[in-house]
């Protein structure tokens, strides 16, 4: 087990790993804008902005408050999430009677506002977020060391993807949502509040992206910039999936990752470019995306 | 759903007849105007500020041939712009030729470039249309962190202005400002011939109803593609002449923030108007110079403009001045 393919086993997991662990925050942003989407029509742009101040949400709370990880993992996503809801109810609502695209603009407008004041306040470079005492060291796997921390990423990412699946396939509220999918018009007429489901369908959408920012924090360094390059990657996994399939979003973010990770050990100078490289082969084979509809 | 769609926002009922080479008689003004204002700009105000504002006017019409003719909302026009740059300085430094061979070589890629993300970009609409576009320019933007006539971080630095046609100096602002002037007019003028000739009509058709353009018998996907190469082309000539008038290339102008940035002015002055793109690039330009000592908050400033614009001020300047006077501009 020293060498795979000529690669040294250490070196091929740790980067195996990464993918996977880049993979898990692909999954669930881009499970929430296909779940934003589904319902609202509107590429939500600020979504790495959100993101971003999950991770600050985290920071905040350990360095002003006092309170620690699993707080953050808690409190942030509501924070966040209240945020967009109140986003939603002042702006975005205006818009749905608008072309699409002018949800995108202003999603993006709004996305420049966030960071450019997390930047005034923050600066642009790092600030650190400590691993949780629980979750430090590494467990000896025999081929290699894996740190607590990213395994745990990866299973609470599996985890919270699995719990959005659940409760949109098995739920009567996810029947709801699915419905006003589908034709909203109707399920209004059938006495659901479904302004106020959109409403709430946002802040949960944005509160998932705050909830990957929180686990992002103590990998990455907290910063204002965290969440826009980010953002344009998992654009692109939203095409190559499609957004008609929940697990459709999740297979795929999770598969980009690790062939991002694989093209780190095989082609390093690809690596940046090898997600978007398969977006353009995707779309002129299946222009709808592999797991999409029409 | 869409009461209101991207074309009913920005073309004010029109009641005024054809003029002169396709301009309304208001806009014949407005051109004068214009003209006016490029002659005598110079004498008020700082060239190289001006050649900056030009570069960018032309950038932004380049971008509203799409979204305001063609209705296909690019949000990776930053990758033509900013290869347009890095090829007309390499082929202006390195390679020593005149600058317009420069500039023209700059556009030939930008419109080669393209080609292809069209190719690729078309088969998809709305708002993927747009995601496809900035994934496709961030990977021109990685790209350009890597190859090695790029510069990398450093950029390609120092690129001669050379002499028009071999013989014309045109190391001074002054001449420089003619030679940018011309560009831009030249640049300016072929959009709106396009926009007005009959493959420009089969645009509109396509924005305002694609299915009934196909059963017309238009092959719209070929349309649409010829559209995306003109103004990834035009957005390279835009990008290739702004590189020889700062004598740099840099990441900045392949950043997604750049692509950003022509989608506001286009917003600002008016999507679908022949001089909104100019006027929301004079107002951005002029806002960036005298903002640009606060920093980040350029940011948030922009943000803001771009949420009051798409919230309550959807016509652009030009396009409420327009609706104001009822006329076209």
């Amino acid at each position: 087990m020293d060498e795979i393919f000529g690669i040294p086993a250490p070196l091929l997991f740790g980067q195996l790993l990464l993918g996977l662990i880049n993979g898990a925050f692909y999954a669930m942003l881009s499970l929430g804008l296909a779940v934003i989407f589904g319902l609202l029509n509107i590429i939500n742009f600020t979504h790495g902005a959100q993101f971003m101040m999950g991770a600050f949400a985290a920071w905040m709370l350990l360095e002003w408050a006092g309170l620690g990880y699993w707080w953050a993992l808690l409190l942030a996503p509501i924070i966040v999430g209240a945020t967009g809801v109140i986003t939603e109810r002042l702006m975005i609502r205006r818009l749905y009677k608008l072309d699409h695209l002018y949800g995108l603009l202003l999603t993006f407008g709004i996305g420049l506002i966030i960071e450019g004041i997390f930047r005034n306040e923050f600066g642009s470079s790092g600030l650190p977020y400590r691993i949780p005492p629980q979750l430090q060291g590494s467990w000896d796997l025999g081929f290699m060391f894996l740190p607590i921390y990213r395994g745990w990423v990866v299973i609470f990412a599996l985890f919270a993807c699995l719990a959005t699946w659940l409760v949109i396939e098995k739920t009567r509220l996810g029947a709801y949502l699915r419905a006003a999918t589908e034709n909203a018009t109707l399920v209004q007429a059938f006495g659901v509040n479904v302004p106020r489901m959109i409403t709430l369908t946002y802040g949960a959408g944005v509160g998932l992206a705050a909830l990957a920012g929180v686990l992002a924090a103590p990998i990455y360094s907290v910063n204002p910039q965290m969440g826009s390059n980010l953002i344009i990657v998992v654009f692109a996994v939203v095409v190559i999936g499609g957004m008609g399939s929940i697990l459709g979003s999740v297979l795929t973010g999770f598969g980009l990752g690790i062939v991002e990770g694989l093209t780190k050990v095989f082609w390093p100078e690809a690596s940046a470019t090898v997600i978007f490289v398969i977006m353009a082969i995707v779309l002129l084979a299946r222009p709808a995306g592999l797991f999409g509809r029409g | 759903m869409a009461s209101e769609t991207t074309a009913d926002a920005i073309v004010p009922a029109a009641r005024d007849g054809r003029g002169i080479w396709g301009f309304t008689r208001p806009q014949l003004v407005a051109l004068l105007v214009l003209a006016a204002m490029l002659v005598a700009g110079p004498y008020f105000l700082y060239p190289v500020f001006l050649m900056k504002l030009l570069c960018f006017a032309l950038f932004a019409c380049a971008f509203n041939l799409l979204i305001g003719y063609v209705g296909l909302l690019s949000f990776g026009h930053a990758a033509y712009f900013g290869m347009g740059g890095y090829i007309a300085g390499h082929v202006a430094k390195v390679w020593g030729f005149t600058p317009e061979v420069a500039v023209l070589a700059g556009a030939v890629v930008a419109g080669l470039q393209g080609w292809v993300f069209g190719w690729i970009a078309i088969r998809r609409a709305g708002i993927y249309f747009a995601m496809i576009t900035l994934a496709l320019a961030q990977m021109i933007y990685f790209f350009c962190v890597q190859a090695p006539f790029t510069g990398g971080e450093d950029g390609i630095q120092a690129i001669p202005r050379g002499s028009f046609l071999g013989s014309m100096g045109l190391s001074s602002d002054w001449s420089m400002y003619w030679f940018v002037a011309g560009i831009f007019m030249i640049g300016f003028l072929l959009i709106h011939r396009i926009i007005h000739s009959p493959y420009g009509q089969v645009l509109k058709a396509i924005r305002e109803n694609e299915p009934r353009a196909i059963s017309l018998g238009y092959r719209t996907e070929d349309y649409k593609l010829v559209a995306f190469i003109l103004s990834a082309t035009l957005a390279g000539v835009a990008g290739g002449t702004k590189a020889l008038v700062f004598g740099i290339a840099t990441l900045t102008d392949v950043h997604w923030a750049m692509s950003g940035e022509v989608v506001l002015m286009t917003l600002v002055g008016g999507l679908g108007t022949v001089f909104g793109p100019v006027v929301g690039a004079a107002v951005i330009v002029t806002m960036q110079n005298y903002l640009a000592e606060m920093g980040a908050w350029v940011t948030v400033i922009q943000g803001g403009i771009f949420v009051a614009c798409v919230l309550a001020f959807r016509r652009g300047i030009v396009g409420e001045i327009a609706n104001l006077l009822r006329v076209r501009l």
